[in-house]
């Protein structure tokens, strides 16, 4: 038989399109619409020099050890009804190999206001802690030595006042603020945007970001400042590539602000940090971890000009997707967990959050909470992937999806600039119609089946059988009102009151807010009256609708 | 003169503190495009606000969005609302992240119906139509 | 209230005894030289119109005034339905029992304006307001609508919307009794306002020169002066018997408006319901001939 010499690509090319092709679900592009071809080669590897990581602009990473120096942190995101409870679980939590603290505060805390206020009814601990004063926090840290460990706190609006409690409290602990170290979300743009925690309007609301970077940046060094967060953006609904060129204009929102405070960029900017979403559409998300690193060393050296390496090292926390879980065979989260996690940690996080199982349906059980920090264990110590730093780079597929991330973030970032900047382009709607538009569009995919979710869409069961969830216990509530009249009654009200007096003068001037809020917050203020005093000066906002 | 087919008209929003809009803007949408007039009055409404905006609509429907866990208290304060406006009339369903017990409870509270996450679209206009076959369009 | 709500859903639905509401309210109403006043807003999307009809409702409210709004989106024209959003501006207002606010789709009337917000607004002026706000979005030709209804029109323009007052569309220049550039605190305002300031002046003389007022509407700041304007033009409709010239075209308009939709209903029904005369038509080609004879020959029951 005659042997003809071919061209292998031409070959498979060939072979390829005279095989049967599946009929069943093929994901032929990810969540954000990029094509998924069949096969990648070297042709498709973009054209640059070799990366390493540790260095500009890296793309492999920002260490040059990886995880070989330093694993990630692991961080879960927990907080439930009294500082009492909480107290209880995040010291479960650290004897059982948790690295760091983060925690989860409840709605009317994340809003600004008391457990006792009317709007507060119903809501007192279900998704979080309360934190009403002063008092309360010192209960949340009670036996924890915040000199020792690390802490993230997710909160916006009022994230300056939580920031000043658990610095009163380190106080009372007889650690200074200059050996704290932690994370505050404090991230108000994106409230705007997606997930709507907003209280004052933009200006007054930048300027406290502002002030708190400022005020850290002298008195409190190793705080991370803000993390400037994608995963409430993806979660409301956007694609990947949205979430990615979004967040990240946000982060040069927040430069900006700074500078024209009159910053210098070296002294703010290596306590930025991001906050991203692992989502399950695997490979597109590794690449947009890539991607963010690449950009963000891009803009900080060559844009703004930044002199020291650590302003142009994007540092981020993951959390793998809360959208993706399901209330059907919620078993199956954890799975879901696991490779989402696996793609953070292949993306080179620095900390990383693995949701619980239950957690479509409640805040999760001991139990639930446990098992998804095995899973972190598991990827960290059974899988191998830690050992060898950005393992999938120069994989044909990574480098491709990683180059058109970059590609549509700085096509979104041109618009984004036409517009006028990020918060003119809130003020007209235009990010919160892009996402949803493209949580609807998602929502048809669902529908019309072009893109499965186990046990939702496909692969159902009938019975489904109950599981087990966390109930917050209803008298949580009245116990919270009593524990905030007694801090009201045992506190020297008049300087309580001075201290709102001159935190409202303050705020209606320029000077940096957060020595004031500290004031207050010494004195045992609570929360809802020092968002309120400020609001008698910054007034609320009411957003545009965009549906 | 023929009367004219009115479409139903209903009224949806979130009620307390809790910001997570995607739901309720998706579910909108679905049902503007099933021929719906859908009133969004947006976040962070009290019961009586959501009550007065379906009274001055002369909305027949009232959707509630809620992930915050405070569904036990704000769905039975809108039944509430809606029998001292002297307005039963009006019905109510809902979505969010509410545990199945607590379906049974507020089902038997003056809720009509709870869609849980993950409920397809269709099955939500499905069962308005069900429930308003008059008004039925395309 | 649920009463004037439900009356309005009738005037929307058309039903029949929308006839006695009409009687009714003929009867019961104030008298003609004391009409409800009826002031139209009227811009392109982004022109921050709910906020600026938010700022006026709460300066009215702080005047001891009652106010109804009548705000209205377009109804998709293929599925019929709508989201009708722009209460959400006015959440300040929300349970204050004298505003009354009431989101209307346009229902396919191409103008934006469905013949139900006519009736509507007598509606309103008859429950006793003493002010009704009507807020469309300028598209198509609802600006025109507008006009057809309101005593004073008021068009909403913004400095960031890319395009110069050149490209405003056609006839929006004409309709304006009152214009507001909102956003009064962006780059671009003073340009758009000269623009329009050289328009107007290159515009035919008329008895009523619309003034620009510039506003921010999320600080109220120029809604004073924006309703000085209005009333200002008010007075000049009585003072120049225009009150009663429009008044009484608007009826007629109307009157025209009602006759063309119970055409349109009749020759619907008549298709509908009978196929010898469909099959005749499609077979002919024929739908001048056609609409003559049931126009003609059909009647309403």
């Amino acid at each position: 038989m005659k042997v003809r010499a071919r061209d292998p690509k031409q070959a498979w090319q060939e072979e390829f399109e005279s095989s049967p092709v599946r009929e069943d679900g093929i994901e032929t592009s990810t969540i954000s619409g990029i094509p998924l071809e069949p096969l990648y080669t070297s042709a498709d590897l973009p054209r640059r020099a070799e990366e390493y990581p540790g260095q500009f602009p890296y793309t492999r990473g920002i260490h040059p050890s990886g995880y070989r120096g330093r694993l990630w942190t692991m961080r879960q995101f927990s907080g439930f009804a009294t500082a009492e409870e909480t107290n209880r679980r995040y010291k479960y939590l650290l004897a059982n190999g948790q690295t760091g603290l983060s925690v989860a505060f409840d709605m009317p805390t994340l809003m600004g206001q008391d457990s006792d206020a009317p709007t507060s009814r119903g809501e007192v601990g279900h998704c979080g802690v309360a934190i009403d004063s002063l008092a309360d926090m010192e209960t949340l840290f009670e036996g924890i030595p915040l000199g020792d460990i690390t802490t993230s706190m997710t909160i916006n609006s009022p994230a300056a006042i939580l920031l000043c409690m658990y610095i009163a409290v380190a106080e009372e602990q007889g650690v200074p603020a200059s050996k704290l170290g932690g994370t505050l979300q404090n991230d108000i743009l994106k409230e705007f945007i997606a997930q709507k925690e907003f209280i004052f309007p933009p200006a007054p609301s930048m300027r406290l970001v502002v002030d708190s970077i400022e005020y850290c940046a002298r008195e409190v060094p190793k705080w991370n400042t803000i993390s400037i967060s994608g995963y409430h953006i993806r979660e409301a609904g956007s694609t990947a590539a949205q979430e990615l060129a979004f967040t990240l204009a946000d982060g040069m929102a927040y430069v900006d602000a700074c500078l024209e405070r009159g910053m210098h960029i070296d002294d703010f900017a290596s306590r930025l940090s991001f906050f991203f979403d692992a989502h399950i559409d695997f490979f597109e998300e590794i690449a947009k971890f890539r991607a963010a690193r690449r950009i963000w060393a891009r803009w900080m050296r060559e844009r703004y000009g930044a002199q020291q390496e650590r302003s142009w090292k994007l540092r981020f926390h993951t959390q793998t997707a809360g959208v993706s879980l399901t209330a059907q065979q919620p078993e199956l989260n954890i799975a879901r967990t696991a490779v989402e996690a696996l793609a953070a940690v292949l993306g080179g996080t620095q900390s990383l959050h693995t949701n619980a199982m239950d957690e479509v349906l409640a805040l999760p059980t001991d139990k639930a909470a446990r098992l998804a920090l095995r899973t972190q264990q598991l990827l960290a110590y059974e899988t191998g992937v830690a050992s060898t730093i950005d393992p999938l780079g120069g994989s044909y597929l990574v480098e491709a999806l990683t180059d058109e991330m970059e590609r549509q973030a700085e096509a979104y970032f041109k618009r984004i600039e036409e517009i006028g900047g990020v918060i003119p382009a809130i003020e007209v709607g235009f990010f919160q119609k892009e996402i949803a538009d493209a949580a609807f569009r998602y929502q048809q995919e669902l529908e019309q089946k072009r893109r499965i979710v186990v046990g939702v869409n496909d692969f159902t069961v009938e019975d489904e059988q109950a599981i087990e969830i966390l109930r917050i216990d209803p008298r949580l509530e009245s116990e919270q009102a009593e524990r905030i009249s007694e801090v009201r009654r045992k506190r020297d009200q008049a300087r309580c009151s001075n201290a709102l007096n001159r935190l409202r003068k303050a705020a209606a001037g320029t000077d940096n807010l957060m020595p004031y809020i500290l004031d207050a917050v010494r004195a045992y203020a609570t929360e809802g009256e020092i968002m309120h005093t400020m609001v008698e000066v910054f007034g609320t906002y009411t957003e545009t609708a965009v549906v | 003169m023929a009367t004219a087919v009115r479409p139903v008209r209903i009224v949806v929003a979130k009620v307390g503190l809790d910001g997570h809009d995607r739901g309720v803007k998706v579910v909108a949408r679905a049902l503007r495009d099933a021929g719906y007039e859908v009133i969004y009055t947006g976040l962070r409404q009290t019961p009586e606000m959501v009550v007065d905006a379906a009274l001055q609509e002369d909305a027949q429907v009232i959707g509630l969005s809620i992930h915050s866990g405070a569904h036990m208290t704000l769905f039975p304060a809108v039944v509430e609302e809606l029998k001292r406006r002297k307005a039963t009339d009006i019905i109510v369903f809902g979505g969010g992240i509410i545990p199945d017990d607590d379906i049974a409870a507020l089902k038997k509270n003056g809720v009509e119906e709870i869609f849980t996450p993950g409920t397809p679209l269709q099955e939500i206009v499905d069962w308005l139509r069900q429930r308003f076959p008059e008004s039925a369009t395309k | 209230m649920r009463a004037l709500a439900r009356a309005i859903t009738l005037v929307e639905r058309r039903d029949p005894s929308i006839r006695d509401l009409e009687e009714a309210v003929r009867n019961d109403t104030r008298s003609d030289t004391n009409p409800v006043g009826v002031t139209g807003f009227t811009g392109a999307p982004g022109t921050g119109k709910s906020t600026l009809v938010d700022a006026v409702v709460t300066l009215l409210r702080t005047r001891e005034q009652s106010v109804a709004v009548l705000a209205t989106d377009p109804n998709s024209p293929f599925t019929g339905g709508a989201i009708l959003g722009d209460r959400i501006r006015m959440q300040r207002h929300a349970l204050d029992p004298k505003v009354f606010i009431r989101s209307m789709g346009a229902r396919g009337h191409l103008g934006g304006l469905s013949l139900a917000s006519r009736e509507a607004i007598r509606l309103l002026g008859a429950f006793g307001f003493d002010q009704v706000v009507v807020e469309t979005v300028g598209v198509g030709q609802s600006e025109l609508e507008v006009a057809a209804v309101a005593d004073t029109t008021v068009v909403v323009l913004t400095p960031n919307l890319g395009d110069s007052v050149q490209m405003i569309k056609a006839g929006i220049l004409e309709i304006a009794d009152v214009f507001v550039v909102n956003k009064a605190d962006i780059d671009g305002h003073g340009r758009v306002v000269a623009e329009l300031r050289t328009m107007l002046n290159m515009a035919p003389k008329a008895s009523w020169k619309p003034p620009i007022i510039p506003t921010v509407a999320t600080r109220q700041e120029g809604v004073e002066q924006l309703w000085e304007a209005i009333l200002a033009h008010r007075s000049h409709l009585e003072r120049t018997g225009k009150a009663k010239e429009l008044s009484e075209r608007r009826l007629r308009d109307e009157t025209v408006e009602v006759a063309a939709e119970l055409a349109r209903e009749r020759t619907r029904r008549a298709l509908r319901e009978d196929p010898a005369l469909t099959e005749r038509l499609l077979k002919e080609g024929t739908p001048y001939r056609t609409a003559e004879e049931i126009l003609r020959t059909r009647t309403d029951n």
